[in-house]
């Protein structure tokens, strides 16, 4: 390591492969998936070389070294820990959510149903004014001929059924549409 | 070539020259002696020397001073340490006696002011103006002091910035005994170590951003 402070790149090369199962052997006292323990492997080659400045060649490199392995191990367990805190496994997470392509048709069977439901809920005069403008997409002129409601009366309780609407499907603001 | 053979093809590849980082010792005593130098000269230009001289002449002071500062030295000596990988967090340990010795001197001391002055000598004195003081000076010799911590990069900032944040906040309150002519009560007593506490903990919070860490 001394060499290497000094830009010999070699030597480093030399001792960073000399180095690797030494620091998979600590590592793997702390994790057990093969892929993680490559990936701290890692993090401790990419840490040594950030810090190799600090290594003082009148004190045993392996210490140095050693220490330097088993902190990022820790550090990397405290990471999992605290991701998996935030996380719930599901082991149909990959089925139902991970394709949303896959997902379109129940998300929309499952959304129209909720909404058929809310605009039933709606007042009579505000459930005629979505049916007719919205959902049979009739102009104004029509609508207001079929329902007997005046076209000002059609726009305020559709606006208000929207309103309504928005209110009672809250909870699906800014769902894909 | 698996992931790890390239990684250290890539490492070496880029491998340069560094500056290996003096010793520990050889830092905080840099650090110690310009801030030494300082703070002579702003003592020097500013402090009763007379008033201090003649309290500092009292055994009880006289120690209470000396742990002050030797609690400083020895935690900022134990933030250089624990900033290097290879030391081991048992660094942290190295001003608790000193500070235990600070605490009991001047709780010692205060006891004694409660006893001769009754109910006055527990009042606030300049309780607010010495917390003011400690962290007023703390915050910018703890600033200049991480300036010097981070270039270790260490691994685990946290105890680091606790030791320097201690280290800073002592030598403070060293620093405040010059400008200090009176004993201290209990309330005053209770303000400078919360004044102290304060600065480690702000350096304790300033730690990542500052000291650094490798990615998280």
């Amino acid at each position: 390591m001394g060499a290497a402070q000094g830009g010999d790149r070699r030597a480093y090369d030399r001792l960073l492969r000399e180095i690797v199962p030494y620091i998979r052997a600590i590592v793997r006292r702390h994790h057990a998936s093969p892929d993680r323990v490559e990936d701290v492997t890692q993090d401790v080659l990419l840490t040594i070389h950030r810090v190799r400045h600090t290594y003082d060649p009148s004190r045993p490199f392996s210490k140095w070294l050693g220490a330097i392995a088993h902190r990022r191990a820790i550090d990397a367990l405290r990471r999992r820990v605290r991701a998996d805190a935030h996380e719930t496994f599901s082991p149909i997470a990959y089925e139902t959510y991970a394709d949303p392509g896959a997902n379109k048709e129940i998300a929309a069977h499952e959304d129209s149903a909720v909404l058929a439901e809310a605009i039933t809920a709606l007042p009579p005069g505000q459930r005629q004014a979505v049916e007719l403008l919205r959902l049979k997409e009739l102009s104004l002129a029509e609508a207001s001929a079929q329902s007997g409601q005046s076209v000002g009366a059609l726009k305020v309780s559709l606006h208000r059924a929207i309103r309504s609407l928005q209110s009672i499907l809250g909870h699906g603001e800014g769902r894909d549409e | 070539m698996s992931s790890t053979d390239g990684l250290i093809a890539e490492l070496t590849g880029s491998l340069q020259p560094v500056k290996r980082l003096r010793s520990p010792y050889a830092r905080a005593a840099l650090w110690l002696g310009v801030i030494a130098i300082l703070g002579a000269i702003f003592v020097a230009g500013f402090a009763d020397m007379p008033t201090f001289m003649r309290r500092a002449g009292n055994p009880r002071l006289g120690l209470e001073l000396a742990a002050t500062l030797v609690t400083g030295v020895l935690a900022v000596l134990a933030a250089f340490m624990l900033s290097l990988p290879d030391r081991p967090l048992g660094w942290m340990l190295l001003p608790v006696p000193s500070f235990l010795l600070w605490v009991g001197s001047s709780s010692y001391s205060c006891w004694r002011q409660w006893i001769v002055r009754g109910r006055d000598g527990l009042g606030i004195g300049e309780g607010l103006d010495c917390f003011a003081w400690i962290v007023a000076f703390g915050i910018p010799l703890g600033i200049s002091l991480f300036l010097l911590l981070r270039r270790a990069k260490p691994l685990a900032p946290a105890p680091v910035a606790a030791m320097g944040g201690l280290g800073a906040a002592s030598i403070a309150a060293f620093l405040l005994q010059f400008f200090h002519p009176f004993d201290v009560t209990f309330i005053d007593l209770g303000m400078h170590f919360a004044a102290v506490a304060t600065v480690v903990i702000l350096a304790r919070a300033a730690s990542r951003p500052t000291l650094g860490a490798p990615d998280r």
